[in-house]
């Protein structure tokens, strides 16, 4: 007769288990034993995005101090600015990295649509609200086709977008024939999203405000809602999410289709920004998406993080670029920080999850 | 075979909450169940014990709904029914714990409680805007653990990761308690725990019974078994080998008839 009162190992889909509790007495489970350092651990295990929010508050400090140019109102509207496309598209890229997910062709399939929108409106004489609509068709319809073969066939999300990413750029530059189309020519609603206001004397396009929305909008539905909880059990783990009753392939499913429509209105912030609809645009977007969402504090294993924390990478990200050319470095340097920065931001997520009481 | 009941005729006069006749499952040429039979009395805890292969889980995913049988038929509160997918069965009011806990580790204690059974809003918030009525289920899930005596668990916003294995195991059964069910089976619910955990569990498994929840109990653990069953039903090669109770027989008599040493 095998006694199993021993601590064996730890049951599928749980994390290893820290040092045995077994024998430790009630009240001591709760008295604090820790040290600062797994404090801290705990507390940004708990709200990952404060990590992100602590490196976005310095580097912001240290670029000021670098240069006066940086805090500028002028500059830190263009950093909004060309913050809106890949802020917009990580929102997606967040949802379905909550699902233990990964979406390698967003970019890719937002370049399709805003050349659908920019094309039939200016070549086939679409009207701009109809235009818009067949993008987000076309947003809908990628989604969907990632999600089928996700839930369908159960093809790992890597090798599907990885797929679709080929299908999708072969398919925009059969359609556009390569051609990019300026703004000028577009009616007025396209190109609406790259309009400015001020509020306080810095300048704000409509396209940051709409991400803005965005943000909130999803933050909202992530926190607020029973689809939202779903989400990150199904990410967290399939199969208990499965066993309380959650439909995890609908779940799935309807996290790629809000993340297409989500990437048909980032084709419609693209082209006001660029105030043009090119095919050859957006091609390090995919990539892009991911590295916000990661530096932001979501984990790529699912089930953990916010969108807030994906606001806050794609502003990271943003901060380095344009604080870096500000400082008069190559380029280059830009790329090269980012890739520290996400090899910093994956390894402080991998120590947070070692987290135990 | 032998039945022993426990209070001799006042058991069998009333009606099993859920009971199994002569289930039969087989999995191509191997018999997993051959004619099982079990009852499941309102307010007992039947502990279900058996070697590796006895059929004891083939039994209890028959009755969960994970399976469906071959032959033999199974009535909840002496109506038959059909189970197809797990889902039947906890619609109809079986709630299982399974072994690996099948919680949501990095959701909170009250959303774990409540993970695919939210609570929306009253008024528009929750019909149109489908916003979960958070502090409703979090006060909601307060009162089921202090009604389960619980009284580790009092934050109900801790993620379940940072609890110890007992802690999520009692999660994990409060869950199953909480819905108006009306059998709760457990599948080894303190082969991952320590032996304060394990007591704790024990504990819980006593205070469902006391609430008038039957509870159905799989475990290796004879100690175990015997310290809260009300009786224990021994499967041996995909038959049940005996129903004993621990007043009648001891832990050395389950053994051998477990293992076949000896006949109850």
């Amino acid at each position: 007769m095998s006694q199993h009162t021993t601590e064996p190992a730890p049951a599928p889909g749980q994390p290893a288990s820290g040092p045995p509790t077994s024998a430790l007495d009630l009240a001591e489970e709760f008295l604090d034993r820790s040290t600062p350092l797994s404090r801290i651990r705990n507390v940004l295990h708990r709200y990952p995005a404060i990590s992100p929010a602590i490196v976005l508050v310095i580097a912001v400090i240290v670029f000021g101090l670098l240069n006066d140019r940086f805090l500028n109102p002028a500059n830190l509207s263009l950093i909004t600015q060309q913050v809106a496309v890949v802020g917009t598209l990580a929102v997606a890229q967040t949802l379905v990295i909550l699902t233990a997910g990964i979406d390698l062709s967003v970019g890719a399939a937002m370049v399709l649509s805003s050349m659908v929108i920019a094309q039939t409106s200016v070549n086939q004489g679409v009207p701009a609200v109809l235009a818009l609509l067949l993008g987000l068709i076309v947003g809908l319809a990628a989604g969907a086709l990632n999600g089928v073969l996700v839930t369908r066939l159960k093809l790992p999300p890597f090798i599907v977008t990885l797929g679709t990413l080929s299908i999708f750029v072969a398919l925009t530059l059969l359609y556009s024939g390569g051609a990019t189309v300026r703004g000028g020519e577009m009616p007025e609603l396209l190109t609406w999203t790259g309009s400015t206001f001020d509020i306080g004397g810095v300048n704000f396009t409509v396209g940051v405000l709409l991400m803005l929305l965005l943000y909130v909008a999803i933050a909202l539905i992530l926190s607020k809602t029973a689809w939202g909880r779903h989400v990150y059990a199904v990410g967290d783990d399939p199969e208990a999410a499965r066993l309380a009753g959650i439909s995890v392939n609908r779940v799935l499913m309807s996290v790629y289709l809000t993340a297409g429509a989500i990437l048909a209105l980032a084709a419609w912030i693209q082209i006001g920004r660029t105030n043009a609809a090119s095919p050859n645009a957006g091609a390090e977007l995919n990539l892009d998406s991911i590295t916000a969402v990661v530096i932001g504090g979501t984990s790529l294993f699912g089930g953990r993080g916010t969108v807030w924390g994906t606001l806050l990478g794609a502003l990271i990200v943003g901060v380095f670029r344009n604080g870096l050319s500000l400082a008069g470095l190559d380029v280059l340097w830009q790329t090269f920080a980012v890739g520290v920065l996400i090899i910093v931001a994956v390894s402080v997520d991998q120590w947070i999850r070692k987290v135990r009481k | 075979m032998t039945i022993a009941t426990p209070a001799g005729a006042a058991t069998e006069t009333r009606t099993p909450v859920l009971q199994a006749r002569r289930l039969v499952k087989t999995f191509g040429r191997v018999v997993g169940l051959d004619g099982v039979s079990l009852e499941l009395y309102p307010g007992e805890v039947l502990a279900v014990i058996g070697d590796n292969g006895a059929g004891k889980s083939t039994l209890i995913k028959c009755l969960t709904g994970a399976y469906v049988p071959d032959e033999g038929e199974i009535f909840l509160d002496g109506q038959p029914v059909h189970f197809k997918r797990p889902q039947d069965a906890r619609a109809a009011g079986i709630e299982t714990v399974y072994q690996n806990l099948a919680v949501s580790p990095a959701l909170d204690v009250a959303s774990n409680l409540f993970l695919g059974r939210e609570v929306r809003m009253k008024g528009i918030l929750g019909s149109v805007f489908r916003v979960v009525d958070q502090k409703g289920m979090r006060k909601q899930a307060r009162e089921q653990l202090t009604s389960l005596g619980i009284s580790t668990l009092q934050d109900v916003t801790v993620p379940v990761e940072n609890l110890s294995g007992g802690q999520r195991q009692a999660v994990a059964v409060a869950r199953a308690a909480a819905f108006g069910s009306k059998v709760v089976v457990l599948d080894e619910p303190t082969a991952a725990l320590g032996v304060r955990e394990s007591n704790q569990v024990l504990e819980l498994v006593k205070r469902l019974r006391d609430q008038g929840i039957p509870v159905i109990l799989i475990s290796h653990n004879m100690p175990h078994v015997f310290e809260v069953a009300d009786r224990i039903h021994i499967q041996r090669l995909g038959k049940r080998a005996a129903t004993i109770t621990p007043e009648s027989h001891s832990m050395t008599d389950a053994v051998a008839i477990m293992t076949g040493a000896s006949q109850a």
